[in-house]
């Protein structure tokens, strides 16, 4: 008996007898049935994660293993690192039907929980799969709940703005990854990723290669959020719910960098293996300017949702960078620090859910001050933020100077925001107006009325989720263990084998990890609460900055063609790019 | 085989994309985002056929003679159009919606709104 299809059977059927009988039930009881089913899914997960330490456990459906080394079933590949992030999406999922407990002011209607748990079932699916279609499956999957769930206020323009953006935005991306994969299956004969790296790794690295490459990575990119395929990431995360949220940012976005992570890894890094350099490139090109760009749009937001979705933009461009880095080092530190840093993203979206149902705003010039009755809200916003500042600069384990210290200051900057905006409305420092910060679109803050009395189940998920986050970033011990899993998955002949021909792959060990980074760490968090201060006090802007400043605001107009015409552009670029860098000479 | 198909795939990814990047309608937008997904049906088709093979229904006592067309990519479409189809009646549903709310369908219309 295997645990490993429970982790997405059980909530997608949860989804569906709630979907037949929850009308019949108070609203209450389905809710508790809910989080019955995600916290279900926690613990599964993390069993997993401590039985995939020794061995990577492959599961294949209806048990249609591989025959002569040739996979003709559908699996599922579970080691510690893809465990730890299935428990990380069910921790979040708990977290978030725990706040919408007391978060909304009506009757929460059946289909919430229902997407809810379609929702998480899809993302676990979608990290567990070793089958390049069932990742597409998976992938879609958990877009149409989050297109649904981004539209959860009907009522609000901008909300139904959001979810269209969100909607077209992302399934064109789909459609790219699909063609990227059609492409994959018209050379290879396989979707399974093992055997597609089997045989890419066999030919050149010619045109259709690089083809499906480029279009596959363009539409995880644009889940992710990378520059320039992250537009509709601030308009949809600004609108929708503070519990959805909690999910969106805690764990969603980065699961498109956790694609381009497994499909480099288990399909490509064969047949570019010359060109891994270029690989890493253009990678942690993307995420420097990715992390850049979040960091600085996310300083001058006032509005708190849109400020995180642009903290959550920013720290992807960093565990792009990680994965971009191609060794084992940097994809434990992108999976680990995922799993921390959404922690920690997913408790400060706690704090603002609290806040929002206290004052009815989250507005960080408006709600000035407001703040001050929260107490533990404050400290939970508090710490968030530094730990939005601390966690992103150690996932790069490796990698030069330069690039460690950029990240540094790219992280400082978003949890720097997260402390201004803090001190502002829990203590009431800095003026009421600023001129640098950006307002929020009308009718987009006002979300839930406020109640004089917010409940403790706002704030508490919160605390638990800080603590786990804190907990996974600085375990003694924890990152090395990381770092060796990592090896082994990034050891592709070795892990092709033990996939199509049962042969065990060999433990591996990587190098030791100096505790250096730490103090990149530490730097970051000193730095966030100098710039936060800069933020509040500052006596006027530096012309140099609020051009470009004003230039990048406009780029977000929300109209979903012109973010098509980039995610269009970006492709195409990268693209270009690819086919210079990584083309075999005839 | 001919490269027909691939170029129809191609000319129907980017004509799609043509018009949502233009589109003043958000129902004209919907019908594009379809027009860019039919590409991946006529690629996904194209890349399983094989000429002269039949298609992929086996039964039992019937031996196979003549071979079949790629079933997997047959699969593959199915589970496309379900996906197609239900992003289609969501987007369709929260057009309404806006139409209701904002009184036009138009997004930089909306644009203009929201400023």
């Amino acid at each position: 008996m295997t645990l490993v299809p429970l982790v997405v059977a059980v909530p997608l059927l949860a989804a569906a007898v709630l979907a037949a009988f929850g009308h019949f039930a108070p609203s209450r009881l389905d809710n508790a049935v809910a989080i019955a089913v995600t916290a279900a899914v926690t613990v599964i997960s993390t069993v997993l994660v401590f039985r995939s330490s020794d061995e990577t456990i492959h599961y294949w459906f209806g048990g249609w293993r591989p025959r002569s080394g040739i996979a003709i079933g559908i699996s599922f590949s579970v080691d510690p690192l893809v465990a730890s992030i299935a428990a990380l999406v069910g921790a979040l999922a708990t977290a978030a039907l725990i706040v919408s407990w007391d978060y909304f002011a009506e009757r929460v209607p059946p289909y919430f929980h229902v997407l809810v748990l379609v929702f998480v079932g899809a993302m676990v699916g979608f990290v567990l799969s070793s089958d390049l279609f069932n990742m597409f499956v998976f992938f879609e999957l958990m877009s149409v709940p989050a297109y649904a769930l981004t539209g959860y206020r009907i009522e609000q323009q901008s909300a139904l703005q959001g979810a269209i953006n969100f909607a077209v935005v992302n399934s064109i991306g789909a459609f790219m990854l699909l063609t990227g994969i059609g492409l994959l299956y018209g050379r290879t004969g396989a979707l399974n990723l093992a055997q597609i790296g089997q045989v890419l790794s066999r030919g050149p690295a010619d045109g259709l290669v690089i083809v499906a490459f480029t279009l596959i990575c363009a539409g995880f990119l644009t889940k992710a959020g990378a520059i320039p395929f992250h537009f509709w990431l601030s308009d949809a995360y600004a609108v929708a719910p503070a519990p959805v949220c909690i999910l969106f940012a805690g764990v969603m976005s980065d699961l498109g960098v956790h694609g381009v992570g497994r499909v480099y890894w288990d399909a490509f890094s064969g047949v570019f293996a010359r060109h891994a350099a270029a690989v890493t490139g253009v990678f942690v090109a993307v995420g420097l300017a990715t992390a850049l760009f979040g960091a600085l749009l996310a300083f001058v937001q006032a509005g708190l949702k849109r400020m995180l979705a642009f903290i959550v933009i920013s720290h992807v461009g960093v565990f792009l960078a990680a994965i971009g880095l191609l060794d084992a080092l940097g994809l434990a530190g992108a999976t680990l620090l995922v799993v921390a840093d959404g922690f920690a993203k997913g408790a400060v979206f706690c704090a603002v859910a609290s806040l929002a149902r206290r004052t009815g705003h989250t507005d960080e010039l408006a709600a000035h001050g407001l703040g001050r009755q929260l107490p533990v809200t404050r400290v939970l916003f508090a710490v968030g933020g530094v730990a939005l500042a601390v966690l992103p600069p150690l996932a790069i384990l490796g990698g030069h100077a330069w690039l460690r210290a950029t990240f540094v200051v790219t992280s400082a900057l978003t949890g720097a925001a997260v402390l201004r905006a803090g001190a502002r409305i829990f203590l009431g420092f800095g003026p009421k107006r600023d001129p640098l910060l950006v307002a929020p679109p009308r009718g987009e803050e006002a979300e839930v009325p406020p109640t004089p009395r917010a409940g403790a189940l706002l704030w508490t998920p919160g605390v638990l989720l800080l603590a786990a986050g804190l907990a996974v970033a600085f375990a003694p011990g924890l990152a090395q263990r990381a770092a060796d899993q990592a090896a082994r998955a990034v050891d592709r002949p070795a892990l092709a084998a033990e996939t199509l021909h049962g042969v065990p792959a060999p433990p591996r060990e990587a190098g030791g990890l100096s505790p250096v980074r730490y103090a990149y760490g530490a730097a970051a968090g000193l730095l966030a609460v100098s710039l936060a201060a800069l933020g509040l006090y500052r006596r006027r802007i530096p012309g140099l900055v609020e051009r470009p400043l004003d230039c990048l605001k406009l780029l977000h107009d929300g109209v979903v063609g012109d973010y098509v015409a980039w995610l269009t552009a970006g492709t195409a670029v990268l693209g270009v790019l690819f086919a210079f860098l990584l083309r075999d000479g005839p | 085989m001919s490269f027909l198909p691939y170029a129809l795939a191609a000319w129907l990814f980017f004509v799609g994309l043509y018009g949502i990047v233009t589109s003043r309608h958000f129902v004209h937008l919907v019908i594009c985002l379809g027009v860019t997904q039919s590409s991946t049906y006529v690629l996904l088709l194209a890349i399983g056929y094989r000429t002269g093979k039949k298609a992929p229904i086996f039964t039992s006592g019937v031996p196979v003679k003549v071979g079949a067309v790629d079933p997997v990519v047959q699969a593959l479409t199915l589970t496309d159009i379900v996906v197609g189809v239900t992003v289609a009646a969501l987007l369709l549903a929260l057009v309404i919606e806006i139409w209701k709310r904002a009184g036009t369908v138009d997004p930089d219309e909306l644009r203009r709104n929201r400023t």
